[in-house]
């Protein structure tokens, strides 16, 4: 359960290598020791994570979850949900991919499409139906600005965090009346490893700053929130620039 | 129907099966057919945090078992269902010159919940707690069979299982209580205003004996040599003789006006720290010492009850209440907690101070012989660091919460705190050996 001041008993996250759900983990056992579970590919970075959680005293396990095999995540979120409830899940994967080859290269363009898009929905809908029957939770879907308003440099990545937006935006209204949250955070430009070698741009952060924001708006049962906040204000107004306009912004 | 619950501190709300019974067979059948996330019962939903609540599970709402069924004037017995208000159930005795020795700092909650949490009143150190005056009750168990438990008869071990329980053993559907005389329905009041905390200490220590009820509130947002400056408000039921002759005409009446309800739009930080200590100066103005003064009921036990739904001042993030009891000799303990709390940035104007007497045989009985400080914290940033440093102190002290108000502290924080509780737990687990009944408290505190 989650407690008057917001603090979770159980942490879910999927992408469990994400960096930033990394540091919306470190966050939350800063305070307490909830029972985390990091469901991501088998790696290094993963063991990594299990070891570092277990050395600070947080009951953590590791369970092999791939955003691309949609057929298995029904299985993977019934052996998590099968210890206990979850009080708060993050769907932090996603990949960015090559901006150019990603509209040119069908293969490409479909992983993209799959992990961000159809993986974010799969898992969206699984862990919908298990919250409902808890009656309550808060789930974090990691979005971004890019899927506020695509740009020509990166529209594909860019279309499929504007559908898995949209598709979170509309769970979260239909798990309303169910004691659910859904939080959409959409984050700027975050340094980390997938934005590694990429030229930062304005109003960029790292990845604690972005997970301060998420605990939180999960805390607040926010339902939309941005990081940095000023980058709400900057997108309402990019969003309405004329596109003769908006295509000569500096990339 | 879905509905969303939280308890009179507004935070944390779930969803559950909200069900009203219409009678005790109907509970028995829902208590039979309960599934995964189990069932609780729920009263008036006076508690602050989530033990009434149970997410993505039934709850039963009792309120409608509110029959009193027979008062023995002289025995000095009455028999209550469950859902009976203390409100309904004082207007009710009073007319007989009879009083429910143990009323809490409201009267809306209900009997089962009075027991479930075995609430206190200002008047514990004198007839202990509600538990203590339960001559019988009736619980429903999770096998659906109703049991008619006393304190010293076969089943004592469940009847004081329950007393205190949360609800957690069954649900009480009936109990038979213990009421006192009285003369009249006012209190003969000495109040005090005190300087600092030690002084509001020591006159508590001194002679709280020689009164029936005893309570001070103290403030939390005078620092220095003023911190804690108080009022210790004393009263003793007033005899018919002690009445001036106006009162003396209808020496029980009784009369509890609602002046106005607070609307639910309020945003929240209305309560900060320049309104605190506006509000703390006010209050301890107010209350300049005098001796002998005839006061009501609502004016000494319940003057929050003149006014509806005040929990809504706190606006949508809601506050908690954090209410612990150490024993004598940790009195530094309460000093501790008052500067820390003062230092904080955290503001609470209602704070209370009071002095318990001996503890009971429920395992999960709060009160234990020693001081009781609760304070009323609206949610904001950094609360809950201030809490678990709280924690620290109050149990290092051999200290506990009371579930009742708890809305945030660990279940190793509540094993510490009740050293019997395992020996509650054992009692549960027989009697319930599936967890059918389970809330939301149940799951966060391991209970």
């Amino acid at each position: 359960m989650i407690d008057a001041v917001g603090n979770p008993q159980s942490v879910l996250v999927l992408g469990g290598t994400s960096e930033i759900a990394l540091a919306v983990v470190r966050r939350y056992t800063a305070v307490r020791k909830p029972r985390v579970v990091l469901a991501a590919r088998p790696s290094y970075r993963r063991d990594a994570a299990v070891v570092e959680l277990t050395a600070a005293g947080v009951p953590v396990t590791a369970v092999d979850f791939d955003a691309r095999d949609v057929d298995g995540h029904p299985a993977v979120l019934d052996k998590v949900f099968a210890d206990g409830g979850i009080d708060v899940a993050l769907v932090a994967f996603g990949v960015l991919g090559d901006a150019e080859r990603a509209w040119q290269d069908h293969e490409a363009a479909l992983e993209l499409a799959g992990v961000n898009y159809t993986g974010a929905v799969s898992v969206g809908v699984g862990l919908a139906e298990r919250m409902r029957k808890q009656g309550h939770g808060v789930i974090v879907a990691l979005s971004s600005v890019a899927g506020e308003r695509v740009r020509r440099s990166n529209f594909v990545y860019g279309s499929t965090k504007a559908g898995m937006d949209a598709f979170y935006q509309g769970l979260g209204e239909a798990l309303r009346p169910h004691g659910v949250t859904v939080t959409v955070v959409r984050p700027g430009f975050v340094r980390t490893r997938m934005t590694d070698g990429l030229p930062p741009t304005p109003l960029s952060s790292t990845a604690d700053q972005v997970a301060e924001v998420v605990v939180r708006a999960a805390r607040d049962r926010r339902e939309l929130v941005w990081a940095p906040a000023p980058l709400r204000a900057v997108m309402s107004v990019l969003r309405h620039l004329p596109r003769a306009v908006f295509r000569r912004l500096p990339a | 129907m879905l509905v969303r619950l939280s308890g009179w501190g507004r935070t944390a709300p779930t969803v559950a099966r909200l069900v009203s019974p219409r009678d005790f067979e109907a509970v028995a059948n829902i208590v039979k057919k309960s599934r995964e996330r189990g069932v609780i019962a729920r009263g008036l939903g006076r508690s602050y945090g989530d033990p009434a609540q149970n997410a993505g599970g039934v709850v039963l709402d009792m309120t409608r078992f509110d029959r009193i069924r027979r008062v023995d004037v002289d025995a000095g017995l009455v028999d209550v269902e469950a859902g009976v208000s203390l409100d309904a159930l004082m207007r009710a005795l009073l007319p007989f010159g009879l009083w429910p020795p143990v009323l809490p700092g409201t009267r809306q909650v209900t009997v089962g919940g009075a027991i479930a949490a075995d609430v206190h009143g200002k008047g514990h150190h004198v007839v202990g707690s509600f538990g203590d005056h339960v001559r019988s009750l009736d619980l429903l168990t999770a096998d659906g069979s109703v049991r008619t438990l006393t304190p010293d008869g076969e089943g004592s071990a469940l009847f004081w299982a329950t007393v205190g329980g949360m609800g957690l053993t069954g649900v009480v559907l009936r109990a038979t209580l213990h009421v006192v005389p009285v003369e009249t329905s006012y209190f003969v009041v000495d109040t005090e205003q005190v300087d600092n905390l030690d002084d509001l200490l020591a006159r508590q220590s001194a002679d709280d004996d020689r009164y029936a009820e005893s309570v001070s509130w103290f403030d939390v947002t005078a620092t220095g040599p003023r911190l804690g400056r108080g009022v210790l408000t004393r009263a003793n039921h007033a005899r018919l003789d002690e009445l001036p002759a106006k009162l003396r005409r209808d020496p029980l009446a009784f009369d509890a006006p609602r002046l106005f309800t607070v609307p639910d739009r309020l945003p929240s930080g209305l309560l900060n720290r320049v309104t605190g200590r506006a509000f703390s100066e006010l209050w301890y103005r107010k209350s300049p010492t005098r001796s002998g003064q005839v006061q009501n009921i609502t004016r000494f036990l319940h003057p929050l009850d003149v006014i509806g739904e005040w929990n809504r001042g706190y606006g949508p993030r809601g506050f908690l209440q954090y209410q612990f009891a150490v024993p004598f000799a940790a009195v530094d303990v309460v000093r501790q907690v008052v500067e820390r709390i003062a230092a904080s940035g955290h503001v609470s104007a209602l704070n209370v101070l009071k002095r318990f007497g001996p503890g009971n045989r429920a395992p999960l009985s709060f009160p234990m012989p020693g001081w009781t400080l609760c304070v009323d914290l609206p949610v904001r940033p950094g609360l809950g660091r201030l809490c678990d440093e709280l924690d620290e102190l109050v149990l290092g002290a051999g200290g506990r919460h009371y579930l009742a108000k708890e809305s945030r502290t660990t279940a190793e924080a509540v094993r510490r705190g009740y050293p019997r509780f395992a020996q509650w737990r054992a009692v549960r687990a027989s009697v319930d050996p599936d967890g059918v009944f389970a809330s939301d408290m149940s799951r966060r505190l391991e209970l």
